[in-house]
């Protein structure tokens, strides 16, 4: 099918400089374009910022509706559900998409991610597996750990990994803290983030493999990721909104919407957190789209599953770090974009000549509230709900499709 | 040792309405202003004391011989349901409730649709459907009391959740020190045992802290909760120290299944390091009382002599108090629904 040709004109780009992009054949072609091809369709933006589409890293399904609603054009899927550990399941995971999100399947390090028996990992590069993960929770065995971590980067890819010691939070719901006795719920200390990401770095000092920790929450945490940055090593790191809005005061009242993996820190954290994200230490910024339903969320706080529908919320979260002058506007598309590319080895995540015509608009200033009734993901389980957030996603192509 | 944050002093004045009689307080829903009791954390320290007070009239009544009975709560209904076992806390509310006259039914979750795979949303729309007029629950996960009086009509009384809080049992201890020492204001009380895992505990930190108490915990450290500082308490993992110059022991139960090794090494030597025996009492005041919620592992976390001690234990008298309070709460909460002036 032949594309005509696009431009969008009146843009800020990324919210700075006005700008006219021109789109030909699916792909960006030019930057203020002296001049435009005839039979153009031209997109007057009025002044909205034109940023690459979002690259979400480690959602947990492939949900259209919530992640088209919030400006995200390809999404790097867990292999949890599933669990994708083979070639044809990471085939047909990437198919899901089709045809108006790029679903990056991420490859189960382990058969069946039991954390025992490497997966074929290989293999399901070749179906398009762009990295592997260890799921939901960390491999617990060090040296299936390590042969992974190695096998791994002899293909290319990276390890991304979760970082909670079994030991210290096995059957904990909650951080350590007030709020987790007052509750009587049962709780693990803080540092089971820490010690699990001072063992991993230990195994990339020794294999010179990648790795990418999914989710780095604490002040422990990202201190060990600050230094082992300092001293050179392939690691890089991700947070999601919620660890950077909400701390664990957010579970009072046993809202199971605020259960989260890990869970919720205290506010000394999230000050940590907030300080990292501004400092460079988080490469990701993530929405770790996971909806839930009533029959997973509608029960008693440790009997719900963790997780979150945050799909719809990350762009406004980002723009409020921005408008809270924690970061510039060019480093939130970094995190949202084009640092989750580099990481899956994908030619995209930017807006420059040549790169698919993956592309949003955003109406920075516009208020909406995060309603859970109102959600366009399949479950409306979001920690932000009622909160009055700013910026939205107002269009929205596909390699140079118009999906919204 | 650290000492509490709270001041002794300034504590007594805050709380000396706790001797107050009923009758000085004003008519209507401002001396009890909750739709549930759900917790000790949503209670003033007068809301405490006006339960405590109400249930005294109650006590007088249950000791008078044979007309143990009051028709106010006729045709209610009230609904035990419970998720977890329990033998002494559903046949105390069972008890409370026919002495007022109220039809009261059990639900055991062993004979119920629970086991089926119901959820306890929709259980507790079932029961919400049979009309009750208050329901009494016990269930083994923290918040789950809370989860079901968001979607009921009825007045929801917690019987007990998870590690979070057992309100009634904290009043009934409360009215008992009260009534053995005179006050529960301005005393020094150590709560000693498994502290992590008991909502017992957790609900009579919150009264006894509120009230103006020094509290104290005694625990090992594998059984003592994170942030304890932060809830206005002292900890000890000696029990001597713990116990030096308390007016009151409160002993919790151990379950049996945290001396399996991974909590306790033993039965026996949780005995050698926190049971309490007659030598050990001697370090609190010389007449301290001895609290146990029940049931006691004898030989484990109480002596037999300290338990059967005929002035100083309190054990069988927190049994009696316990229908008392009972009483009480199913009075106050259900004045609403019975139209009873000033509460509406």
């Amino acid at each position: 099918m032949e594309l005509t040709p696009l431009l969008i004109a009146n843009a800020r780009l990324l919210g700075g400089d006005p700008v006219r992009l021109l789109v030909e054949r699916g792909r960006i072609a030019a930057l203020n374009p002296l001049e435009t091809p005839g039979g153009a369709e031209t997109v007057d933006a009025r002044g909205q910022w034109l940023a690459p589409g979002i690259i979400d890293l480690g959602v947990f399904a492939t949900d259209k509706p919530a992640f088209h609603f919030g400006g995200i054009t390809r999404a790097a899927l867990m292999p949890d559900s599933g669990p994708l550990d083979g070639a044809g399941l990471v085939e047909r995971a990437a198919k899901g998409g089709k045809p108006d999100l790029w679903v990056h399947p991420l490859a189960a390090a382990t058969k069946g991610l039991a954390g025992r028996e490497l997966a074929e990992i290989g293999l399901m590069k070749q179906a398009g597996a762009r990295a592997v993960a260890t799921g939901r929770a960390r491999i617990a065995d060090a040296g299936v750990m390590r042969r992974v971590l190695a096998y791994a980067a002899s293909l290319g890819l990276t390890v991304i990994a979760h970082a909670e010691d079994e030991g210290l939070t096995a059957g904990a719901v909650a951080t350590d803290g007030e709020m987790a006795t007052r509750l009587g719920l049962a709780s693990a200390p803080a540092i089971a983030e820490a010690m699990a990401i001072a063992r991993d770095l230990c195994l990339v000092e020794e294999t010179g493999a990648p790795i990418h920790f999914r989710q780095v929450t604490t002040a422990r945490g990202l201190d060990l990721i600050r230094g082992a940055k300092a001293k050179g090593l392939p690691v890089t790191c991700g947070i999601t909104p919620a660890h950077l809005f909400l701390s664990d005061t957010a579970i009072g009242d046993f809202r199971t919407f605020a259960r989260l993996s890990p869970p919720l820190r205290s506010e000394d954290d999230r000050h940590a957190c907030l300080s990292a994200i501004a400092d460079g230490t988080i490469d990701v910024l993530t929405s770790g789209h996971d909806p839930r339903g009533p029959e997973d969320k509608r029960l008693p706080f440790a009997e719900a599953q963790p997780g979150m529908a945050g799909a719809e919320t990350l762009l406004a979260m980002g723009l409020q770090l921005v408008r809270d002058g924690h970061i510039s506007a060019a480093r939130l598309f970094d995190l949202l974009a084009a640092n989750p590319a580099k990481l899956l080895g994908l030619e995209a995540g930017r807006i420059e000549p040549g790169l698919e015509a993956d592309l949003i608009l955003i109406d920075e200033g516009t208020p909406w509230q995060v309603d859970a009734k109102k959600m366009a993901a399949w479950a409306g389980n979001t920690p932000f709900d009622g909160m009055p957030v700013q910026g939205r996603a107002t269009m929205l192509w596909k390699g140079g499709q118009r999906i919204r | 040792m650290r000492f509490s944050h709270l001041d002794p002093k300034r504590s007594a004045l805050m709380t000396s309405a706790t001797t107050r009689p009923a009758s000085d307080y004003p008519p209507g829903g401002d001396a009890f202003r909750h739709r549930h009791l759900i917790g000790i954390a949503q209670l003033a320290p007068w809301e405490i004391s006006y339960v405590l007070d109400a249930a005294e009239e109650w006590v007088e009544m249950n000791r008078s011989g044979a007309a143990k009975h009051d028709d106010r709560l006729a045709g209610l209904t009230i609904i035990n349901a419970f998720f977890e076992n329990s033998t002494r806390t559903l046949l105390s509310f069972e008890i409370a409730g026919k002495r007022l006259g109220a039809d009261v039914v059990n639900m055991h979750a062993a004979q119920s649709s629970v086991k089926k795979g119901e959820t306890l949303i929709d259980t507790a729309m079932t029961l919400n459907a049979m009309r009750a007029d208050a329901m009494v629950i016990r269930h083994q996960s923290s918040g789950a009391v809370q989860l079901i009086a968001d979607k009921v009509d009825c007045p929801v009384l917690n019987a007990g959740d998870g590690r979070h809080e057992h309100p009634t049992q904290a009043l009934l201890d409360a009215l008992t020190i009260r009534r053995r020492l005179g006050k529960v204001e301005g005393l020094t009380i150590a709560i000693c045992g498994d502290v992590l895992h008991s909502r017992v505990a957790r609900s009579n930190i919150l009264a006894l802290t509120l009230l103006g108490n020094e509290v104290r915990i005694v625990a090992p450290p594998t059984l003592t909760p994170p942030a304890m500082e932060r809830m206005h308490v002292t900890t000890f993992t000696d029990m001597d120290e713990g116990l030096k110059d308390a007016d009151v022991v409160m002993m919790l139960r151990l379950q049996n299944e945290r001396m399996d090794g991974a909590y306790l090494p033993s039965a026996r030597e949780y005995h050698a390091l926190y049971g309490l025996t007659p030598k050990r009492l001697e370090k609190a005041k010389p007449q301290a009382i001895v609290m146990h919620p029940g049931p006691m592992n004898r030989g484990v976390e109480i002596d037999s002599s300290v338990a059967d001690h005929p002035t100083r234990s309190t054990i069988t008298e927190q049994v009696e108090m316990g229908v008392a309070v009972r009483m009480a709460c199913l009075d106050i909460l259900t004045r609403r629904k019975r139209g009873v002036p000033g509460w509406n």
